[in-house]
């Protein structure tokens, strides 16, 4: 999950990472009160979309009535289809040197990344194509620590000014230790900066892996301040994985890989899907019926083909679901299945006891999703 | 033969006394696998229809002889779980748990390699099936039939559906796995590609894929070097939206691999046949067996 940047900064504090003192502020009442920030003050949208400085979302402020004329301004704004609900108050840091730092994982060497460049402030990526040489990369093994020796080695690598080793070595600690022990998917800082007042954070790029959310009971109160599209929260709601797409044929699948190979066979068929949804491993009958509640929201849909492989999940549970979910009511649309593996016998035979004029069985995927796509034109 | 597990490989089950491992469990002792033991803490002396239940793995393999764990322990104690496995004796871990922490996948996998000499499969997969032979997993063996081909998936669903097509035209399999699509999967399709490879009965291999991630593109790099059986391919997510990527970072670590054309590209180039529907692939391997 994808943070915000005053969310990123807020776990800064909880690992001491230096960092601008700041303040949010969701409407423009919340100026009326002492902001205790000195100036100048940096003005600062939070929208999870790149080039928000181009758009006019960050504004330095010299003073109260500039801060008050630019929060006016951005708050509210549209950045690229985002609307600004909240804005970062920073006081601005006098910038002496600019650097760039990441922690990730790379999967292929399945082992923690460490990016790190002198040159800052700047879109890394073209660092990296344009001068490979001055992106220090550094795996470091998952079951080891990050020796301090070897951070030394880094900023000397990276041509850090040596005359802040100490304090860099330090914010790159726990830098380091926010990624780990917070279970980050991602932590980067896009300028960690040398200033005026000491080494700094400046900006904050965190995603959170969401399956150590038992770990961290702040997970969920990030999660709840992060806004999602109003149709995929119901389907949230009901722990399902829906992702709205453009086209009319509804979707319900069971595991990730085959749903998007659903899609694809349904494009293939000359079909367009209006939702990814993934019941997941394990399901039982009240997950599919859900599922079904979930695609009757969307007026976009016109037919739904349900693509079910058993395994873990159970054949005989979904058909259960679709029987609860539509028993005794007038369908909307017509709807196309297809199941097959763990118990798809019992599952056909139970839909073939509860016949219903607008549920179709199919044998296969193709088959299945041609009809699917036919029946919505 | 196949591969990883035959009808000799003795199963313990961890976290048999839940209920999806027990369900799975029976049904891979019904297809013939041999599950000879199971592990919950504290339940040691008892038994599940008839499966010895141990306190820890060491125990259940010194008693049993058990080689292979297979996995069901819940996310927050999967990974001391798989690690309890391999440090006691087990050659082979399929975990089947889903959920797992990244973080602790990345540890789980590193002390694995540094310290013991144990294979994981997975985890967040479906396990593996070897035909007529031994089930270790969740796979539905209903679909499969003993032969000669090879499958490996990164995607439960889509292994079985690539399965079904093969067996719908009567192409049995030697051994069938999926490495599950977490972000540190153990094996990975190198690994079992390299092993079908090398074994004698295998003649040809299915690859299936998707977008994300760049493990397609090492397999394709790995089979172009190496592999002389055909490859049949699909990838699917050629439609999806494309996915988030991991901030700078992510792009600069993965330049332009990870979507499904760059995929498709590198396999076509390694020399496997690229099908565009998981219904086709029964056929492409078809064509290509009898030339």
């Amino acid at each position: 999950m994808d943070l915000f940047e005053y969310q990123g900064k807020s776990l800064y504090q909880k690992f001491n990472i230096n960092h601008p003192n700041s303040k949010l502020i969701k409407n423009l009442n919340d100026l009326n009160d002492p902001i205790n920030l000195n100036f100048p003050v940096v003005v600062k949208a939070q929208v999870q979309v790149g080039g928000r400085g181009k758009a006019g979302g960050i504004k330095v402020a010299k003073d109260i009535n500039e801060l008050s004329q630019y929060s006016e301004e951005i708050l509210g704004m549209d950045i690229k289809g985002h609307k600004v609900e909240i804005l970062l108050l920073e006081e601005a840091s006098n910038i002496l040197e600019e650097y760039y730092i990441s922690f990730t994982l790379d999967r292929s060497e399945k082992k923690y990344l460490i990016m790190l460049s002198a040159k800052g402030g700047m879109d890394i990526e073209q660092v990296a194509e344009e001068n490979p040489d001055d992106l220090v990369k550094f795996h470091v093994s998952p079951s080891e620590k990050l020796m301090s020796s070897t951070i030394s080695e880094l900023i000397n690598k990276a041509n850090l000014n040596k005359d802040h080793e100490e304090s860099l070595s330090e914010i790159i600690k726990n830098l380091y230790l926010m990624f780990t022990e917070g279970d980050c998917d991602l932590v980067e800082v896009n300028p960690l900066a040398i200033t005026d007042d000491g080494v700094m954070a400046l900006d904050s790029k965190v995603s959170l892996d969401m399956n150590a959310k038992y770990k961290h009971p702040y997970f969920d109160d990030f999660e709840q301040e992060i806004p999602i599209p109003e149709s995929e929260k119901n389907a949230k709601e009901k722990g399902l994985n829906f992702i709205k797409l453009d086209g009319s044929v509804g979707i319900i699948g069971n595991g990730a890989g085959l749903v998007m190979s659903t899609l694809d066979v349904v494009a293939e068929n000359g079909g367009k899907a209006a939702n990814f949804l993934d019941i997941g491993g394990g399901a039982k009958a009240e997950t599919v019926s859900s599922a079904l509640e979930v695609l009757e929201a969307d007026q976009n849909v016109k037919s739904v083909l349900i693509n079910i492989f058993g395994g873990i999940t159970r054949c005989d549970l979904v058909a259960e679901g679709i029987i609860e979910a539509t028993k005794g009511k007038e369908l909307v649309w017509p709807i196309i299945i297809r199941l097959d593996g763990t118990n798809s016998l019992e599952g056909l035979e139970i839909l073939k006891a509860n016949p219903n004029e607008k549920i179709f069985i199919e044998e296969s995927m193709d088959s299945a999703a041609k009809l699917a796509v036919h029946k919505g034109l | 033969m196949s591969i990883l597990i035959d009808e000799n490989t003795k199963v313990v089950v961890q976290g048999l006394t839940g209920r999806e491992g027990q369900f799975h469990a029976l049904r891979n002792r019904d297809y013939g696998t041999k599950i000879v033991a199971g592990t919950r803490p504290g339940k040691g002396g008892e038994n599940v229809e008839g499966i010895p239940i141990f306190d820890d793995v060491e125990k259940a393999v010194s008693e049993t002889d058990a080689n292979v764990a297979l996995t069901f322990v819940p996310p927050a104690f999967a990974k001391d779980a798989v690690l309890e496995a391999a440090f006691g004796g087990c050659d082979l871990i399929v975990c089947i748990t889903e959920g797992i922490p990244a973080k602790d996948e990345a540890e789980m996998y590193d002390i694995l390699k540094k310290e013991t000499n144990a294979s994981l499969l997975g985890p967040n997969c479906p396990g593996l099936i070897s035909p007529g032979k031994a089930n270790v997993g969740i796979m539905p063996h209903e679909i499969t039939l003993p032969g000669n081909i090879g499958v490996v998936s990164r995607s439960g669903t889509l292994t079985y559906q690539a399965v079904h097509e093969l067996t719908n035209l009567n192409i049995g399999q030697s051994t069938c796995i999926g490495i599950g699509g977490d972000p540190v999967p153990g094996m990975s399709f190198i690994d079992v590609i390299e092993k079908f490879q090398a074994d004698s009965e295998t003649e040809g291999i299915v690859m299936i894929g998707e977008i994300g991630g760049t493990a397609e593109e090492e397999a394709a790099d790995f089979i172009k070097q190496n592999v002389t059986k055909p490859v049949v391919s699909y990838i699917a997510g050629v439609t999806a939206p494309p996915g988030k990527k991991m901030g700078h970072a992510g792009a600069i670590v993965s330049g332009n691999k990870g979507t499904a054309e760059a995929k498709i590209q590198a396999l076509t180039d390694a020399g496997a046949i690229v099908v565009k529907t998981p219904t086709e692939i029964g056929k492409a391997m078809k064509d290509v067996i009898n030339g």
